[in-house]
């Protein structure tokens, strides 16, 4: 194996955490338990945050939980501190799914706003309850114990926090790169692509809440047997607020920037306690105003946090190759015919306004059809109620016999619909394979919880290989491992096309592929629609470009002001004079 | 409990209704206006009630340095703007309403604060104070961030309230103030007790409601920012800098802020930390109207000024946790009425 710099730093991090509590004095243990401690929780924002785009602040309330579930009954049931661990992880999980549902479906202000609220009444309530101890809390818990051998030792126990730690960073990492991962990742600023591959938005992000929620609940629960004691005020909403700022500082886009930001503000934080109330002579918390302006500054300055510059000297993982794989099921062509979509008087209506006016056409299989008509004919208006973005006003849209019309679009892609979209919706930050794997979403199955621990490689990598074959297929194999945002837009398109090619669909929509494309591009991308008519595939081709579209759609469909004013050859189609007349105002 | 308990709390729930309601109204208006969930607004309350008792003892509250200090901050950035942009033949105007005005009201307060003015007077010099902070404040923290997501701007506007809660404690000390009431007559109407003060209050919180329909439906300014609020692209082709609607809310927030705080005074002691809880009785009520309806937003904080004064009757220790529980029912019915999937901004 060749040298690989960024596991020799990860591999002297884990060296440094194992001498550290043979050698660092009581001081610097009882930081790095802290560290540790927060970390886990803020690694749970990470995901909520920096890749998924919600947030919460109140991560110390799960915390709280985690503390105090373990503290109840293990003081006063004698029960074992394994068992309450599982019992506050249930807990903790019913109650994010509570919350997740009520406020996820709906825009990303309202989490946050009810994190709040129900962090403070957490926290006066664990203030308030006789039998959780009120303010003055609870003491006697006992220490844990790993068969015979006690961790009551602080030196011991750091080295359970950090093996946490660093299983939860695993099991992250492991989670941001698979198939759940990739589509948490497209929920910030990718959503409406996102489910038009079959990811069901609302749903990840409950998932990516549970998460971080059960994260901080296992902190909760490590921080309650490394004090054996416990009171409402480590569970407040300001420290809820701090957790939160430890992900942005460190970096919210990256596992190792909750380490980094839990560091930081720990120390950060230590100083300025013992500093600030010596320099303005009172006590107080008077770091706040230190945390808050670092933040204000941050976000103006380095929204993206502190370890994408620290990433930036570290040596760089090198891309591993996708190996060849199976393919993934596939839908397989059938050779019927007769209609594969078959759009029945449909109707869409914004106020007065009728877009698309009672429209009837269908899709046969195995054939291209073109849509074409001028500006503001109501070409993408039909685009989008066929895929799904749009509800129907009225009428039907049939796929194999089954009404898709008002569907979610994650459901029409599932009945094996793929689509490209006009305005490029591609994950900038991801490379190209990534965002092809995206397309195959749907052709997978591995969860979230077979996606952290490592147990759906043997899927992952016949969906990469898919992926590969793909991007390959369009004509981009040489920049597999290339951000997509770093692609010249033509290029881009084609890995549109590549991810709607990966999702396997039965009927492929292409919006206005050829705009933004070269002359040689375009040619290019004529004989790919072509190879894959030849191999059975059907393709709906939404296109300005006259040329383009006449030169390969077997048939045409005509819009003009919501309706249908021809359909039929292409030949005929440039004959007809009522379209002649409505592209070039009826002059000649 | 009987009648007279009833009406007692009844009262209590409408005049502190009127105070959340305001404020409630204060975030609407900023929220639909530029996008801010503004977190520190409780911190400006506070701040009022706590330079008008410093105001009271004829000291010179701690708000004077840090308007002097967000003056200086927002000159520096107006200047370095002006001159990156080649645009120094508008800098003095600039500076005469970003320093300038800022400056002025902090030196008469400096200059008036030991004379012990008559009651009106040290009122009309909180409201400048606190009211002349929520633009500096604007132009300092959220206008080089405006086109950030509503994600970034709630970090910062949680950030803020750590910083303004830090310089809270720092200006005005642990000690919690309680400013005297402008009225302690009451009468009996039907046998039921009510206090001036009170009346006070809710009729001051009434008629800013009725001033602010009036300024949002009549004026031009008024209809600028609801254009924005609608539209901000359209309205910004329209020649409304959004820069100047920023700072037109953010000034009118914290007046209505203001307000707040000089009204709360008297019914309780306000401490530097007080604000957050208050803020959050707003963000109650705002949540019940979406964050987009004046009037649900203004029931919903009436609503939320009554449960807390019952619940305080009832289970005193769990008031808190009765009103921001409130939040979730009222989540629970948006959430399921709430059928399309917004992508988010």
């Amino acid at each position: 194996m060749k040298f690989d710099g960024a596991r020799a730093m990860f591999v002297l991090f884990v060296v440094i955490l194992i001498a550290a509590p043979l050698a660092a004095p009581q001081f610097w243990i009882t930081l790095g338990n802290y560290i540790g401690l927060y970390s886990i929780v803020a690694l749970g924002l990470v995901l909520l945050t920096g890749v998924a785009g919600q947030t919460s602040f109140g991560q110390a309330a799960f915390v709280g939980i985690g503390a105090y579930t373990t503290a109840y009954l293990t003081t006063r049931y004698a029960a074992s501190p394994w068992l309450t661990l599982a019992i506050g992880l249930v807990f903790t999980a019913a109650l994010a799914l509570f919350l997740g549902f009520i406020t996820l479906r709906m825009r990303g202000h309202y989490l946050p706003l009810a994190t709040i609220a129900w962090g403070i009444s957490l926290f006066y309530v664990f203030g308030n309850l006789e039998m959780l101890g009120g303010h003055t809390g609870m003491t006697g818990i006992p220490a844990l114990a790993i068969a015979s051998f006690e961790l009551k030792d602080e030196r011991r126990y750091f080295y359970l926090i950090w093996a946490i730690a660093l299983a939860a960073l695993w099991a992250t990492r492991n989670l941001l790169d698979s198939r759940p991962g990739r589509a948490i990742r497209a929920l910030k600023g990718g959503l409406e692509m996102a489910e038009a591959f079959g990811v069901n938005a609302a749903r990840l992000k409950i998932i990516a809440f549970v998460y971080a929620a059960l994260l901080a609940c296992i902190s909760g629960w490590l921080y309650a047997h490394l004090q054996r004691f416990v009171n409402p005020t480590p569970f407040g909403i300001n420290q809820g607020i701090e957790y939160l700022f430890m992900a942005v500082i460190g970096g919210a886009g990256s596992v190792w920037g909750a380490v980094l930001g839990a560091t930081l503000i720990t120390l950060l934080k230590e100083v300025l306690q013992d500093y600030l109330p010596r320099l303005l002579g009172r006590t107080g918390n008077f770091e706040l105003v230190v945390f808050g302006l670092l933040m204000v500054l941050l976000l103006q300055f380095a929204r993206e946090g502190l370890w994408p510059w620290i990433e930036r000297v570290l040596p760089k993982r090198r891309p591993r190759p996708i190996p060849g794989a199976a393919p993934l099921p596939s839908r397989g062509r059938t050779s019927e015919s007769g209609a594969l979509l078959a759009v029945r008087q449909a109707r869409k209506q914004f106020g007065g306004l009728v877009a698309v006016n009672d429209l009837s056409f269908e899709i046969r299989h195995g054939e291209i059809l073109g849509l074409i008509g001028p500006n503001g004919a109501g070409k993408s208006t039909t685009f989008a109620l066929i895929s799904g973005a749009l509800p129907l006003t009225s009428g039907d849209i049939l796929l194999r016999g089954e009404a898709i019309g008002s569907r979610p679009p994650y459901e029409i892609a599932r009945r094996g619909l793929g689509r490209t979209f006009q305005h490029v919706r591609l994950i900038p930050t991801m490379t190209v394979a990534d965002n092809v794997a995206l397309g195959a979403y749907l052709r997978g199955t591995s969860g979230v919880m077979a996606a952290a621990l490592h147990l759906d490689r043997a899927e992952e990598a016949r969906t990469l290989a898919e992926a590969a074959r793909a991007t390959a297929r369009v004509g981009l194999g040489a920049h597999m491992f290339d951000t997509a945002g770093s692609l010249p837009l033509g290029k881009q398109r084609l890995v549109e096309i590549a991810r709607a090619l990966a999702a396997d669909p039965a009927l492929l929509l292409l919006d206005e592929p050829a705009a933004g494309l070269r002359y040689l591009e375009k040619q290019e991308l004529a004989l790919l629609l072509r190879a894959l008519k030849a191999e059975g595939m059907t393709i709906l081709l939404v296109e300005h470009d006259m040329d383009f579209v006449m030169g390969l759609a077997d048939r045409l469909v005509v819009m003009d002001f919501g309706e249908k004013l021809a359909e039929g050859l292409p030949a005929d189609i440039q004959e007809n004079p009522a379209v002649r007349e409505a592209y070039l105002g009826g002059v000649v | 409990m009987d009648l007279t308990i009833a009406a007692l709390l009844t009262q209590d729930g409408i005049t502190n209704g009127a105070i959340y309601a305001l404020l409630a109204l204060a975030l609407v208006l900023v929220f639909t206006v530029t996008r801010i969930i503004w977190v520190p607004a409780g911190e400006f309350v506070a701040w009022g009630t706590l330079t008008l008792a410093g105001l009271q003892l004829g000291k010179v509250p701690g708000t004077v340095g840090l308007l002097l200090g967000m003056a200086i901050v927002a000159g520096a950035m107006e200047t370095w703007q002006s001159v990156r942009a080649a645009e120094t033949h508008r800098l003095p105007r600039r500076l005469l309403v970003w320093s300038g005005v800022p400056i002025a009201i902090a030196a008469s307060i400096w200059w008036l604060a030991p004379m012990q003015m008559p009651l009106a007077v040290q009122v009309a010099l909180t409201l400048a104070a606190v009211t002349a902070t929520g633009p500096l404040l604007y132009r300092i923290a959220y206008q080089p961030l405006a086109e950030a997501s509503v994600l970034v701007l709630l970090i910062v506007s949680v950030a803020l309230h750590f910083a303004m809660v830090g310089f809270g404690l720092w200006f005005f000390g642990a000690e919690g103030s309680r400013t005297p009431p402008f009225s302690s007559a009451s009468f009996s109407v039907g046998g039921v007790n009510i206090s001036v003060q009170s009346l006070l209050v809710v009729g001051t919180s009434v008629a800013l409601i009725g001033a602010l329909g009036l300024f949002f439906g009549q004026t031009l300014y008024g209809k600028a920012l609801r254009a924005t609020a609608v539209n901000r692209a359209g309205a910004r082709l329209c020649g409304i800098s959004p820069d100047f609607a920023g700072a037109l809310t953010f000034a009118l927030a914290s007046l209505l802020c203001a307000f707040c705080g000089v009204l709360i005074g008297p019914i309780t002691t306000i401490y530097y930390d007080s604000g957050f809880l208050v803020s959050l009785k707003g963000f109650v009520g705002a949540i019940i109207g979406g964050l987009s309806s004046y009037p649900i937003a203004a029931a919903g904080a009436w609503l939320v000024g009554l449960i807390e004064s019952f619940s305080s009757f009832w289970a005193s220790a769990f008031k808190e946790v009765i009103v921001f529980t409130l939040i979730i029912p009222v989540l629970l019915w948006r959430s399921l009425t709430t059928h399309h999937h917004e992508e988010d901004e």
